[in-house]
């Protein structure tokens, strides 16, 4: 390759930099009204992106909910949906946050045969060099409990798996974002914007 | 007018008062200053209609003939008046009928408030005779939604939709209403919406970006205004003007953007766009300063937009933030009011005079003339242009008739021929492109406009997929002109075929009725035309005619209109033949 044409392509990766595609947060505040779930969602539909996790919350401000949304895109059209997102009514705020601007987690849950676990202290063992805990003993399976990041879940998931797994589940990604302001300040500022607006 | 406000008072003055959830529902109406209605009932709308009939002296209702022309008829009402247009459908058909005309007020940013009956609530999710999840349906086109299912609920959400449908960049709003929540009872007491806590309509203006956008405009050499419906709906038509003439700044519009800036201004230099002026186009690619107004860059207006004004510093005023560096990148963005940003602009901007710059739009304009108008309005084929008889209604009515246009190519030469000299005389289906909008729009911008002419233009087309509403025309005596400029073809598609599917005409020719005949059959005076020699006079007589009045013209089957930015290609590829 020519100097120039490598110059060339360090200047298109710098600029694909923003069009790279990669997990990207996005976080939205609401009144709690019914369907405006569906009403976020279809912002996602129209362009096709596909939603990889999602959850709702309440926050700590009464009344308010938090849509945790993971998704893969780029930056560019993650902003863009974003602002489409803002314009429902009952959106309090949307922001689109990449992995080092939050702090996150997830929850396993994984299901075993009662007689693996009788077979000797592996799976104990396992269980606990893993960090994840026991959450339920019934008479033929044991609830195994994990939170942490997909790559860690999984990890438990596949040395698991040998054993006869039963079911896997993993919720949804939840997030805070490292800002320092709190939900409350941030729709009290809201509020006195929208009464410089209407005067 | 007078009564209505006393009651109003009247009204006001009273606490509450227990009435029936469909009383509520027209009381509300009343109390928003609502006048008219359209639409069209059915089972689950019954208790609102019945009420209806008791308020028939203060609330109008026009019975349309199918739910889609009450949509659109309350759109032209809407775009006419500057007011909300309301119209009432029943569940399940009624409202997904709605839907066309909902997606089309969105994409066209125009206050709509429909109001669709539903089932009682307790058959919600059973399939329920004519039931829908009009909810779900309209939820992506529709600027808010709402289901009531308690008549106590009603005055508020009806307030709140008038609020959100009018406020900042307006749009369509459902209210959904239960059949149960209709028969109920409410202590009834009416107070407007002032505000929402997750909602703000209006962006603060920022002065900081009004400097940085005067310094830029001051230090242009070859600064150019592009204006859209943004401009209407803020009512700046006239700090457009100002701003314009200060500056002394060459103004083109978009499609819904005319008539906000009058054609005979001098520095009024045309329409963009595909089909819009060959200067408008090419100069986008010139300037060096791009300031756009309430518009939206659409890509009828762009075309490829990686060759779209990449010399020029763009400016962008505009009061919805999801449009602010959505289509084209810009340098300073004011998310504002347009009337707010252009009044701060113009105490900051220099007055200046860009003679040898506008010069350039005029040398273009001499072109466009030699190239395509002569020819289009002094055609020597022996059937007539769609060109030559709008210029024709044009003259007649001094630029002054509220024109409202169907989709195609009748609507493009229009947009083109039509001198537009009244704010808000042009009415169009613009973002969505729906065919069968003219004839209801033009009868509901009739309603809204009162001694003004308004005159529709259809193609063959469009007017049989709303030619029903000829029958509200009838039944409500609504002197609107319709022209029909039949060329039995969908002419647009024909075009486009001819110049880019190697003349395949698939599907495009049309074996019309006789207008004429189905006209007079609703009762509605009509006249057909086909010689040049007797346009003039089929056109006065039109005019002159007290009341509703049809008039086919018939006209060049295979004409093409030009200029023409081709799909895909860039503002600078437009092309004069």
């Amino acid at each position: 390759m020519e100097l120039n044409d490598i110059a060339k392509t360090m200047d298109e990766e710098l600029m694909n930099n923003h069009q790279e595609e990669k997990p990207l947060t996005i976080s939205v505040l609401t009144e709690n009204k019914s369907g405006l779930l569906n009403g976020v969602t279809i912002i996602f539909t129209r362009r096709k992106i596909n939603i990889e996790a999602i959850n709702v919350s309440i926050t700590e401000v009464e009344g308010v909910s938090r849509y945790t949304i993971l998704i893969r895109s780029n930056r560019e059209t993650a902003e863009k949906v974003v602002k489409q997102i803002r314009k429902l009514v009952e959106v309090l705020g949307a922001f689109v946050y990449e992995e080092d601007e939050i702090h996150y987690q997830e929850l396993a849950l994984y299901k075993v045969p009662m007689s693996v676990f009788l077979q000797g202290n592996k799976i104990e063992r396992l269980v606990r060099n893993s960090g994840a805990r026991i959450l339920a003993i019934e008479r033929d399976y044991i609830v195994i409990e994990k939170t942490g990041h997909k790559n860690e879940t999984y990890d438990l998931f596949e040395k698991l798996k040998p054993y006869g797994l039963l079911e896997f589940v993993r919720s949804g990604r939840i997030a805070v974002s490292k800002s320092k302001r709190e939900t409350a300040t941030f729709l009290k500022e809201l509020e006195e914007a929208s009464k410089i607006k209407s005067n | 007018m007078e009564t209505l406000l006393t009651s109003t008072t009247q009204e006001g003055k009273k606490m509450t008062e227990k009435i029936s959830g469909s009383e509520a529902v027209i009381k509300s109406l009343i109390m928003e200053g609502v006048n008219t209605v359209f639409g069209y009932p059915g089972g689950a709308i019954m208790p609102i209609y019945d009420t209806l009939y008791h308020y028939e002296d203060r609330l109008k209702h026009i019975l349309v003939r199918h739910e889609q022309g009450a949509i659109h008829a309350a759109q032209g009402f809407a775009r006419v008046s500057g007011e909300v247009g309301v119209c009432f459908a029943t569940s399940g058909p009624g409202a997904t009928n709605l839907i066309t005309g909902i997606a089309d007020a969105s994409i066209d940013s125009t206050p709509i408030v429909c109001i669709t009956g539903q089932v009682t609530s307790k058959l919600l999710g059973t399939d329920a005779f004519q039931e829908t999840d009009v909810i779900g349906i309209s939820m992506p086109v529709t600027k808010w939604n709402y289901q009531v299912t308690k008549a106590d609920e009603i005055p508020e959400i009806i307030a709140r939709a008038f609020y959100i449908a009018k406020s900042g960049r307006p749009g369509p709003v459902l209210i959904d209403i239960t059949k149960d929540a209709q028969f109920d009872s409410l202590d009834f007491h009416y107070k407007k919406c002032e505000g929402i806590r997750s909602y703000h309509p209006v962006p603060k203006l920022d002065l900081k970006k009004v400097d940085q956008a005067a310094e830029l405009i001051n230090s242009a050499k070859k600064p150019y205004l592009l204006v859209g419906q943004g401009v209407l709906l803020a009512h700046a038509e006239k700090e457009l003007k100002d701003f314009a003439e200060k500056t002394g700044i060459p103004v083109a519009s978009t499609l819904l953007g005319l008539s906000a800036f009058s054609d005979d201004h001098e520095l009024n230099v045309g329409f963009l766009g595909m089909h819009g002026n060959y200067g408008p186009n090419i100069k986008t690619n010139e300037c060096d300063v791009l300031i756009a107004v309430g518009m939206r860059f659409d890509d009828r207006v762009t075309g490829d937009l990686s060759t779209y004004a990449k010399q020029a510093k763009v400016i962008h005023i505009e009061i919805d933030p999801s449009e602010i560096d959505k289509n084209v990148k810009t340098d300073i963005a004011i998310n504002a009011d347009a009337k707010e940003a252009l009044k701060a602009l113009i105490s900051r901007v220099d007055q200046k005079q860009h003679s040898a710059w506008l010069q350039e739009f005029r040398d273009c304009d001499k072109l466009e003339q030699e190239k395509v108008i002569n020819t289009t309005l002094a055609p020597e084929t022996e059937k007539l242009k769609m060109a030559e008889v709008i210029k024709l209604v044009s003259d007649k009515t001094k630029g002054e008739a509220v024109i409202v246009t169907d989709v195609g190519q009748h609507q493009m030469v229009a947009s083109r021929y039509y001198q537009f000299k009244k704010p808000k005389s042009n009415v169009t289906s613009g973002g969505l492109g729906t065919m069968g909008f003219a004839l209801p729009a033009a009868f509901g911008a009739k309603v809204a406009a009162g001694d003004k002419e308004v005159i529709a233009v259809i193609g063959d087309g469009g007017f049989q997929m709303t030619i029903q509403e000829l029958g509200s025309i009838f039944q409500y005596k609504v002197p609107v002109k319709i022209i029909v400029l039949n060329n039995n073809f969908l002419g647009m598609v024909r075009q486009w075929q001819q110049l880019f599917f190697d003349k395949r005409y698939s599907s495009t020719e049309l074996v019309n009725p006789d207008f004429v005949r189905i006209s007079e059959g609703y009762g509605i005076e009509a006249n057909r035309v086909s010689e040049r020699e007797k346009i003039d006079d089929a056109i006065d007589k039109m005019l002159a005619y007290d009341g509703a009045y049809f008039l086919e013209v018939e006209v060049e089957r295979e004409d093409n209109v030009f200029p023409m930015v081709p799909a895909g290609a860039g503002v600078s590829d437009i092309r004069l033949e």
